[in-house]
């Protein structure tokens, strides 16, 4: 006898259990009742300035007034001489592209977007940027090709972030 | 006190996708395999360390589902994460609770149950596996694009194909299909590789480890109670070295390798008294972290089995198999053999464990000349890194 035989007889008695067969494994599967939705509220307090930099068109970092370190992304401490005297610097938004990806497998809560490239830029300053790039073409994009950082509105979301935009030799 | 450290027993649970057990169903596989093997009874453990990850899976606790499961209850216990290198991180935990003195007998079970979740989930869950605000929320990385953007680097610098990191792919499957407990036990060739659908460019799905159940258990001991209770042919734990990197990819000065595999393999051959120039010629069988095709070449080089820009070439003259200079991942590695996050690490002691013993399967098993062998296991994008070195001496 099949396990979905007897599934049948199980349900026929039970009327509505949440079991479901695994048909390629012959399996049965308790699809629990209990779902949780996450959505986490992350503290920008300390950082808020670099949000407003995006509404004046600025890649904003910070800098260790002590010792001089460049952040980005922005802290409001200096991770390696400890100090939190910070002050805030505009970065040049132009740079090289150091590597690239195009993100086919999205996650659950990216399923609404196009398939999209992400990469990693150098900026003059020497300091790493990663965010999307506007081309989305992968053949069209290369390691070493100049870039600059414009700041884009995110869409559907309507929120004030930044992208790569390759630059043709 | 500093005592040697040996593994006393050793069990796995097959991998792939266990909708046919539950949590506790899955780790019993490999519980009493390494009990049995081991020849201790459950009550001689002082100590179990349970490694996962786990945020797919049900159980919020699961080292304590699991003492009720395995009769260890009032033992002590906890649960070590460290991403995909938890289980090298739990094998840490007892290892330095046996040297110090603490403990006789300390077990390490190692499971990931990750198929009670849903595979967008599970790969948005893996995705943000990095820095959550200024990678994740804003720009949708994932797992597999975490590696594709060191494999564009890498193929950038080395002239390197897609078709040369699939490579990687052929050769574990191949090892894979000799198995029994591997997740995939099917060849694949270089055209199936190169036909399978991008998952992020470059790597496409026979480039990526798949998503696995999974549980392996090894039990180590102080040499006093091996002595004592004659205990015959432990496999020694050398020595353990590892390392960390930073959180944002970003904030890395290259993609061509991951520093904290280099800096562990470093500390753990140091602390085996081996030379990285000669490594290759003192190390039997190898097993490294393949999570994706680029990973096992990035790996070739960190811990000093290539030269830098020659994975490639290692691949193209055969020389991570059998017979060539230093056989790699013969289990067919997290690719194959499938990758059960808590598990893996432990796993690879079972494998090496087996292969220095001569108990694999024989068409995978490698010539054990000096009797060691490396264990690379790492977590995240590089993000943790443990090498450990295995001897029969």
């Amino acid at each position: 006898m099949s396990n979905e035989t007897t599934l049948t007889v199980v349900e026929k008695k039970r009327k509505s259990l949440p079991i479901i067969i695994d048909q390629k494994r012959n399996a049965y599967l308790w699809e629990s009742n209990r779902e949780l939705k996450l959505k986490y509220m992350l503290s920008v307090e300390k950082i808020k300035r670099f949000f407003e930099g995006l509404a004046e068109n600025k890649l904003l970092a910070t800098k260790c007034e002590k010792c001089n370190e460049l952040y980005f992304p922005p802290q409001s401490f200096c991770s390696k001489c400890l100090s939190n005297n910070m002050k805030w610097v505009e970065l040049s938004k132009e740079g090289e592209i150091v590597t690239f990806t195009k993100i086919y497998v999205k996650p659950t809560s990216f399923s609404h977007y196009a398939d999209y490239t992400i990469g990693i830029i150098r900026l003059k300053e020497g300091i790493n940027v990663l965010a999307w790039i506007s081309e989305k073409n992968v053949n069209k994009l290369k390691v070493g090709m100049k870039g600059r950082i414009e700041i884009v509105n995110r869409e559907p979301e309507n929120y004030l972030t930044y992208e790569i935009i390759p630059i043709e030799n | 006190m500093d005592r040697k450290v040996g593994i006393i027993g050793v069990g796995s649970s097959r991998f792939g996708i266990r909708n046919d057990v539950n949590f506790s169903e899955l780790a019993f596989e490999s519980f009493k395999q390494a009990l049995d093997d081991s020849g201790i009874e459950a009550k001689d453990i002082e100590y179990y360390v349970v490694s996962n990850v786990g945020i797919w899976s049900s159980e919020e606790l699961p080292a304590i589902t699991l003492g009720e499961s395995l009769n260890l209850v009032g033992k002590g216990s906890l649960r070590v994460e460290a991403a995909c290198a938890s289980g090298s991180a739990g094998v840490k935990t007892a290892y330095e609770m046996v040297k110090s003195g603490n403990a006789d007998v300390v077990l390490v079970l190692g499971i990931e149950k990750m198929n009670e979740s849903q595979t967008p989930n599970v790969v948005e869950l893996i995705g943000r596996a990095g820095n959550y605000f200024w990678e994740f929320e804003n720009f949708g990385l994932t797992f597999p694009g975490y590696y594709a953007l060191y494999a564009t680097a890498y193929m950038n610098e080395y002239q390197a194909k897609e078709e040369d990191l699939c490579k990687v792919a052929v050769k574990n499957h191949y090892y894979g299909a000799r198995n029994p407990n591997a997740h995939f036990q099917k060849e694949v060739t270089i055209e199936d590789c190169m036909n399978s659908k991008y998952v992020a460019w470059p790597l496409k799905l026979l480039d990526s480890s798949p998503i696995t159940d999974g549980s392996a258990s090894i039990i180590v001991a102080s040499e006093d109670y091996i002595r004592k209770n004659g205990i015959k042919e432990p496999v020694w734990i050398k020595s353990i070295g590892y390392s960390t990197d930073t959180s944002n990819l970003s904030k890395r000065s290259n993609f061509l390798s991951l520093r904290s595999t280099v800096e562990a393999a470093e500390i753990a051959y140091k602390k085996a008294n081996l030379n990285k120039d000669e490594i290759t010629k003192k190390i039997d069988v190898a097993e490294v972290h393949d999570c994706f095709t680029i990973a096992e070449i990035l790996a070739y080089e960190d811990l000093g089995l290539f030269p830098r820009g020659e994975g490639i070439k290692a691949l193209k003259d055969k020389q991570t198999y059998i017979g060539g200079k230093i056989p790699v991942n013969l289990s067919g590695g997290l690719k194959a053999k499938g990758h059960p996050i808590g598990a893996t690490g432990v796993s690879m002691m079972v494998e090496l464990t087996k292969q220095l013993k001569y108990k694999a399967e024989k068409q995978r098993q490698a010539d054990i000349k000096n009797g060691i062998a490396l264990a690379h296991n790492v977590g995240g994008t590089g993000h943790y890194a443990y090498v450990t070195i295995l001897s029969l001496n």
